[in-house]
């Protein structure tokens, strides 16, 4: 388990946090860029120290300004990906990783190097420098060295951000997989809600140095606190199989039942995403007309008034997030329990292919 | 000429000026001195006693430079403190310094005379009038040339890997030894230049501190001088020797600057 307990000031930015990440839990941070991210992360690991602040990895007391408690940051064992991957330029892949090995002769931190590297589909890269390596290389390289010293806590600065939109999909999932199989309390912090959403599973909204609302990525998206969540939080995603259908559309047979229609061209595994003022909630039973080509029926799991707008969590086979007027929330008498039908357009839905 | 076309006619123009102007003299020099006669001068003992503690003394000066100057500049690259700037003008003060005014300053702090005179005289060290004196001046008047560059290479390092040596388990010493110093080399090597070719061309602090006694302090630029109103040959062919190692110094450095892209590795 990992404890952070921090109040620092960050120009005119307090950064005022307080957070747990369970033991093989990850909790990824999404916020604006400002919001203070990455100088959390750098408490965490040592890098930064906060004017007052508690940190705590598996009941082990990193950091305890009361106390004057300060273990230096070589002495923490953080696996930290930076976000630009700070991998030595001087150095190639193996020896990069090899640097987290100190200590041990050189034979076998060559092949610990090696065998980290295999597990991420490097091996064949194990002499290049960084340089001549790929951005998804060069992120799986730092993910790989991070994990050379059998953290006890993962800190990952904006891991994806620093790929283009093609490899990020692919490194999104071999990161989630990576993740998922550490057992080392994961703190994750991104400017991507979408991309929190897919990698923790817990995540928290941070603005202005605060973490003004944390939960399941679902809890989030329907029952937003403050309208900047309800902003932030941004696309529902829901997940599904793409097949070409007539006329140049594609469908989607979702995973666990139903399916979409998409103007998107895809095809494989897809993540398709719809904006909840995209969603229309007709009453169930209504015969289908108008131009909306989706239709699920779902059930009213949650109503939340954010200002002037109602954020209506729906829950299906897949988790839905609807906004609509508070005069229309009225009006259909949405309250949990309640059974409607979500309705949106082909042209409004998304398909990034996983 | 049409009203477009004389700029660019300026800019070569003005070229073609500074080009023959900084390269005539150097070409005189060789043109001036056969290849045969520039060998006989150098047979002249004197001669080759004069190169032979250059190349020493510079040697020396270097090495101290490198072990001291290095630590110094990383300090000064990654931490900020009060008074800072204070430092970095006072260790930059020799750079302006009339080198005349350096061989006082030497004299009035370690000279016989000097501040420490007495004791250094107490350790057993004799600084003026000896060869460990030219180490001395050379040291004080090139290490900011070497130390400047060495901060700037320093503070031109990505600070994320030194964090990420950190977060790796490294200690900063080993941070600094086996990422700092290595991915700072051109920097380092440039600065390294800089300082090596003052202090092979020093002369007038080295005159005034430790002298002109021909194998003792009597450095290649005392040797021509010398020889200048004597045997203007001989301190031809001496100046066509410094020249020599200058330029070769100078491809030295644009060579390791070249290979930058390639990445220096340490093993």
């Amino acid at each position: 388990m990992l404890r952070v307990e921090a109040r620092h000031q960050l120009g005119d930015l307090v950064l005022d946090v307080e957070l747990v990440v369970e033991h093989g839990s990850c909790l990824a941070l999404a916020g604006p860029s400002g919001a203070g991210k990455t100088s959390l992360l750098r408490i965490a690991a040592g890098l930064l120290r906060p004017e007052q602040g508690h940190v705590a990895a598996n009941g082990e007391t990193w950091l305890d300004t009361h106390r004057g408690i300060d273990v230096p940051a070589e002495q923490r064992r953080c696996g930290y990906v930076f976000q630009h991957y700070a991998l030595f330029p001087h150095l190639t892949a193996w020896q990069n990783v090899a640097y987290a090995l100190h200590g041990l002769p050189r034979s076998e931190r060559r092949a610990r190097a090696g065998e980290l590297l295999e597990r991420f589909g490097l091996a064949a890269r194990a002499d290049a420098r960084p340089h001549t390596l790929s951005g998804g290389e060069r992120q799986r390289v730092a993910v790989a060295r991070a994990l050379a010293r059998s953290p006890e806590v993962l800190l990952l600065d904006e891991p994806l951000s620093a790929l283009d939109a093609r490899t990020r999909a692919a490194a999104a999932r071999e990161l989630g997989e990576v993740l998922r199989e550490s057992a080392a309390p994961t703190l994750l912090v991104t400017h991507d809600f979408a991309e929190a959403a897919q990698l923790g599973d817990r995540v928290g909204i941070i603005d202005q140095g605060r973490v003004v609302q944390e939960g399941t990525p679902t809890e989030l998206a329907a029952a937003p606190r403050s309208a900047f969540v309800a902003d932030f939080t941004g696309a529902v995603v829901l997940t599904g199989l793409a097949r070409p259908g007539p006329a140049g559309v594609t469908y989607v047979d979702l995973d666990g039942g139903g399916n979409v229609t998409s103007t998107d061209a895809a095809h494989g595994i897809v993540a398709v995403s719809v904006y909840p003022w995209e969603i229309v909630i007709e009453p169930a039973g209504e015969e289908a007309h108008g131009s909306a080509d989706n239709r699920l029926p779902v059930e009213v799991l949650s109503v939340t008034t954010v200002g002037s707008r109602v954020r209506v969590g729906l829950g299906g086979v897949q988790p839905l997030v609807a906004e609509v007027t508070r005069a229309s929330a009225e009006r259909l008498r949405l309250e949990p329990g309640v059974r409607v039908i979500a309705t949106w357009k082909a042209a409004a839905t998304r398909l990034v292919g996983l | 000429m049409t009203g477009r076309a004389w700029f660019p006619v300026l800019l070569g123009v003005c070229l073609a000026v500074a080009l023959t102007f900084l390269t005539l003299p150097v070409v005189a020099i060789f043109v001036d001195s056969s290849p045969g006669e520039l060998i006989s001068s150098l047979g002249e003992e004197g001669a080759l006693d004069a190169l032979w503690l250059s190349l020493r003394c510079t040697a020396a000066s270097i090495a101290i430079i490198l072990l001291v100057g290095t630590p110094a500049a990383y300090l000064l690259a990654t931490r900020s403190f009060r008074g800072k700037a204070l430092v970095v003008t006072l260790i930059e003060l020799p750079l302006v310094l009339p080198p005349a005014v350096a061989g006082i300053a030497l004299l009035a702090a370690v000279g016989p005379e000097g501040i420490l005179g007495g004791a250094i005289d107490a350790a057993g060290i004799q600084l003026s009038f000896a060869t460990a004196g030219v180490v001395v001046a050379l040291t004080f008047v090139s290490s900011p040339f070497y130390v400047r560059q060495a901060m700037a290479a320093f503070a031109a390092v990505d600070r994320s890997l030194l964090d990420a040596s950190r977060t790796l388990g490294a200690s900063e010493a080993r941070g600094f030894l086996r990422v700092m110093i290595p991915v700072a080399v051109p920097g380092l090597a440039a600065g390294t230049a800089l300082a090596l070719g003052r202090a092979l061309g020093e002369f007038g602090a080295t005159l005034m501190f430790a002298g002109s006694f021909q194998g003792i302090t009597q450095t290649v630029p005392l040797a021509i001088y010398d020889r200048f109103s004597t045997d203007f040959d001989a301190a031809l062919a001496l100046s066509a020797v410094l020249v020599a190692v200058s330029a070769a110094i100078l491809l030295a450095v644009k060579l390791v600057r070249g290979g930058e892209a390639l990445g220096v590795a340490p093993r």
